[in-house]
């Protein structure tokens, strides 16, 4: 069984798993409507968990890969970059979503718990090191997602896309385990390096190849990447704004590091046919997303397409080699940042009984609150891409990996969708600043909540900093693989 | 010939394939009746020809597990489920333009991939003859090893799947009502006597009247 030693290096794990289960009580006993107790656990665990992941790197001793429970689990240098990222968007998580549990009155211990499992899931996608592990880790989060899309259960609306999400999502994964049984079939293994080494040896991958096809079709209805990006809108409508900010950010990574794992570390010996796949799947989403962005007036709907469009350029970093993988890194860690403040911004700017979700609902922003308004400024310039903002960066980044590939046509592509999207962020500056106030109501949130925002929104520029430091992180992080 | 035909290995090759072709034609009746009880009959069918198809395979425990957990448990569960449920069985009303669309797609989906792999991976599948086992070999024991010593952690994990399961299943079905009149026997215990019984006190009548009038 397992010893002290392997029981360790799982200990984040093994501290989210009991912090969830904490939660899970404490909510059943505390019948407060407010639940403090409970949103303030969960923090505490997350910041537990992370100091027991940092603490590994702490001092002079540098990480060494670790490959534990009989090859199912690794520890390595990305999945712990990751990981970290992924506690600091939960707890932004956290705090948002209590304001917008309490303005709708559905305030209950299971969504905190929920969403700690989910993020338990997301810490085993990051760290499987096997095909059933990594798979048991996207259904921990997925079921969770599931039930989180149908919190709010007598609204006939979340029901729906909770409906719908469940099962494309399950179809979703039939398609996955067909394409790993297939390639089961070919190698006869589910560990990721045994995968990767029975593939030099073969003369013949063309089983492998019909398995990757499948897996490939899983991995980008997980990422929502166009076409298989149908679920995206409706459920990010549909879906309570708590629900949205979590499903919108941490998962992302999750499926950033699984699609690594899987593409990147077994399939490298394939790596000729699944990068044509991959770049007629971004470039889609990348033009699917920001054309139909254009058209929304619902921003949810609006973040959703552009969602879309951002997991396209991820994809576009898996072209261009390990310089690309790290770029896609950086991107999706940047953009689960930006897309948390964006949800939280429509949190923040709802009230009880009213959820600002309209475009026109941010109709003279800046007369009501001038510093929201520039706060939300920053996180939508981020999002399109302006510079000096950190969105500019991360796509610059992708962008020059992709270029240094040699794929001049997709950049050019990427760079000419990138501007037309632009559009639809400026209407919503535009809308903030220069059309008249509506409605003129007071920000309803607490200081916390509003504090902790523009924190995250500042970031955007903050982070500007520290780019260096985080991109060479990055490349260490993929050079560790 | 007439040898081969007799011999066991091509019975159970045979074997095989009526087993598979039951499977195929089950699972398809499955998604194809109306009625849901057919189809939750023809599921039971299919798992009882998947076990066969195991113990081909000489994994007889995966067979008998099979059998005893889905055929005797979770399908009697399925069949009460939708017996209570009373649905009513729609009328036929011959294909909708979505399944012939949807089933043409399918074909030259399907066709597609024949075209393209059929002969390329005649070399490639592996092309072991059926398994054998030596005598007193028990697959009990092997599936235990990869499942509680290889496998652990995704067994572990698979209990927390689970668990996420019965927790999103109670939060989105159990409501209170208000109107529900269910004993509350915490209240029951702490009930005092003065609130269930109010003692009025009167005086007593005068002017006994019994006996007729004044």
């Amino acid at each position: 069984m397992f010893g002290w030693s392997e029981l360790t290096p799982a200990l984040p794990e093994l501290i989210i798993l009991a912090t969830a289960c904490a939660v899970l009580l404490l909510g059943l006993f505390s019948r407060s409507e407010k639940g403090g107790l409970l949103v303030l656990t969960s923090i505490i665990g997350v910041v537990f968990a992370a100091i027991a992941t940092a603490k590994s790197h702490m001092g002079a001793h540098e990480l060494v890969k670790q490959v534990l429970f009989n090859g199912n689990f690794v520890r390595d240098y990305m999945g712990d970059i990751l990981k970290i990222a992924v506690y600091f968007i939960m707890l932004f998580v956290f705090i948002y979503s209590k304001q917008y549990l309490r303005n709708k009155n559905i305030f209950k211990g299971e969504f905190y718990a929920l969403m700690l499992f989910g993020l338990l899931g997301i810490m085993i996608m990051i760290s499987g090191y096997n095909y059933i592990t990594l798979y048991i880790g996207l259904e921990l989060v997925a079921l969770s997602s599931y039930a989180l899309v149908a919190f709010d259960r007598d609204n006939a609306q979340s029901n729906e896309s909770a409906m719908k999400y469940f099962i494309l999502g399950a179809i979703a994964s039939g398609m996955l385990l067909y394409g790993m049984s297939m390639i089961y079939g070919a190698t006869g293994t589910l560990q990721i390096d045994e995968i990767s080494a029975a593939i030099g040896q073969s003369q013949n991958n063309l089983l492998v190849v019909f398995g990757l096809v499948f897996v490939l079709v899983g991995v980008s209805f997980k990422l929502g990447a166009a076409p298989f990006h149908m679920w995206v809108p409706d459920v990010y409508q549909g879906a309570p704004t708590a629900t949205t900010l979590f499903i919108s950010s941490a998962p992302k990574i999750a499926a950033f590091a699984f699609a690594i794992r899987i593409l990147a570390q077994s399939l490298d010996g394939i790596i000729d046919q699944w990068q044509q796949i991959v770049a007629v799947i971004a470039i889609l989403s990348i033009i699917i997303g920001n054309l139909f962005a254009l058209q929304q007036d619902n921003i949810k709907r609006l973040f959703a397409y552009s969602t879309v469009s951002h997991i396209g350029f991820m994809l576009l970093g898996f072209l261009g080699g390990e310089d690309g993988y790290s770029a896609s890194m950086f991107y999706i860690i940047t953009y689960a940042l930006m897309s948390v403040a964006g949800f939280g911004m429509i949190i923040v700017l709802s009230c009880k009984g009213f959820e600002a979700e309209k475009i026109s609902d941010f109709k003279g922003l800046n007369q009501r609150n001038g510093w929201f308004a520039f706060m939300m400024l920053l996180i939508i310039a981020s999002m399109a891409g302006f510079p000096p903002l950190v969105g500019f960066i991360s796509k610059l980044v992708v962008l020059k990996a992709v270029v240094d590939q040699g794929y001049y046509v997709l950049a050019g592509i990427a760079v000419i969708f990138a501007v037309i999207g632009s559009f639809y962020y400026l209407k919503i500056i535009k809308t903030m600043y220069f059309d008249e106030s509506d409605n003129d109501q007071e920000i309803t949130a607490g200081f916390d909540v509003k504090s902790i925002l523009s924190f995250n929104a500042l970031l955007q520029l903050g982070l500007l900093l520290f780019i260096p430091s985080i991109l060479s992180y990055g490349v260490k992080a993929i050079g560790s693989l | 010939m007439i040898e081969y035909l007799l011999s066991g290995e091509f019975y159970q090759i045979m074997l095989f394939y009526v087993y598979s072709a039951i499977l195929i034609g089950a699972a398809l009746a499955v998604v194809t009746m109306r009625n849901s009880i057919y189809s939750a009959l023809f599921l039971i069918l299919c798992f009882f020809s998947a076990a066969a198809l195991w113990m081909l395979l000489e994994a007889e425990f995966l067979a008998l597990t099979l059998v005893l957990v889905y055929v005797g448990a979770v399908m009697v569960l399925f069949l009460f489920v939708i017996m209570m449920l009373d649905i009513k069985v729609k009328a036929k009303s011959g294909m909708s333009n979505y399944t012939k669309v949807g089933l043409l797609v399918a074909l030259i989906m399907a066709i597609e991939m024949i075209l393209l792999l059929g002969k390329k991976l005649v070399g490639v599948l592996p092309q072991d003859d059926l398994v054998k086992h030596a005598q007193g070999h028990s697959n009990v024991s092997e599936v235990a090893t990869s499942l509680y010593m290889k496998y652990s952690l995704p067994f572990e994990l698979a209990s927390v799947v689970l668990l996420v399961a019965i927790i999103a299943a109670v939060l989105l079905t159990l409501r209170r009502r208000d109107d529900y009149k269910i004993v509350n026997p915490e209240s029951q215990v702490h009930v005092k006597a003065k609130d269930r019984m109010r003692v009025v006190k009167m005086d007593a009548e005068r002017g006994n009247n019994i006996g007729g009038e004044e």
